[in-house]
């Protein structure tokens, strides 16, 4: 099914300059390669050299992180939108 | 290239910063990228700062509120254009947790020093390169009155 994958400011550069993007996917991690196979540029943007997700990446199912789901197994719908965010934190 | 920010939205920040004092307040900043690479900013979203064990020194905005603005700013129209968060009684200026913790290239961090409860000096800074090659440069902040 296609679902829509939201692509955060800092990524558009390697994914066409799109903001949203859909893909063909059953599941989450379905979602992400694809993402990659469309636009290859975000690979290493996303994961680290061992396939994992790098670890301020934060990838959401609607309001949901994968990571208290399924992570990549989690089956996605006609309607679910995945988002990708990459964290937000600092201090002095 | 500059950030420009309503003057109503900049003192609504520093003013955050302020409310949260001696804690770092956070948020994010809504708006427009345009055609030359300067930033507008049309929305201040107030965050929660969830380092709740470390409040006066590290601030730290839940992704599910980052997924949330970022919908809503897109359904809009909008995109986000950066972060703000304050240094009570530091500088305005990014530290190394500030850039160890930036990971939106492209968007501008804003840092207001409160000191002793009063907002003092804004500063914004914008994040370039990629994550192994990042570093934050000063970026005009212009503050627009009606």
């Amino acid at each position: 099914m296609s679902i829509k994958v939201l692509i955060p400011t800092p990524l558009r550069p390697y994914a066409g300059k799109q903001s949203i993007v859909e893909v063909t996917a059953q599941t989450v991690g379905d979602a992400l390669s694809n993402l990659v196979a469309q636009h290859p540029d975000l690979r290493k943007h996303l994961f680290s050299e061992d396939g994992k997700l790098r670890s301020f990446v934060n990838v959401y199912l609607n309001d949901e992180d994968i990571r208290y789901l399924s992570k990549d197994a989690t089956p996605v719908k006609e309607t679910d939108i995945v988002s990708i965010v990459p964290s937000v934190a600092g201090g002095i | 290239m500059a950030l420009k920010i309503p003057g109503a939205l900049f003192d609504q920040l520093r003013q955050h910063g302020e409310a949260t004092y001696p804690h770092e307040c956070c948020g994010v900043l809504v708006g427009e990228f345009d055609e030359a690479g300067g930033k507008a900013v049309k929305t201040v979203v107030q965050c929660g700062n969830t380092r709740t064990d470390s409040p006066a020194n590290r601030y730290h905005i839940s992704p599910s509120e980052l997924v949330r603005i970022q919908r809503e700013a897109l359904l809009a129209g909008h995109d986000i254009v950066g972060f703000y968060h304050s240094h009570p009684d530091h500088p305005a200026k990014w530290s190394a947790t500030d850039l160890a913790e930036a990971h939106w290239t492209g968007c501008s961090y804003v840092i207001t020093s409160i000191e002793k409860g009063r907002a003092v000096l804004t500063n914004s800074f914008l994040l370039l390169g990629q994550e192994e090659t990042k570093h934050l440069e000063d970026e005009a902040l212009e503050v627009i009155e009606k």
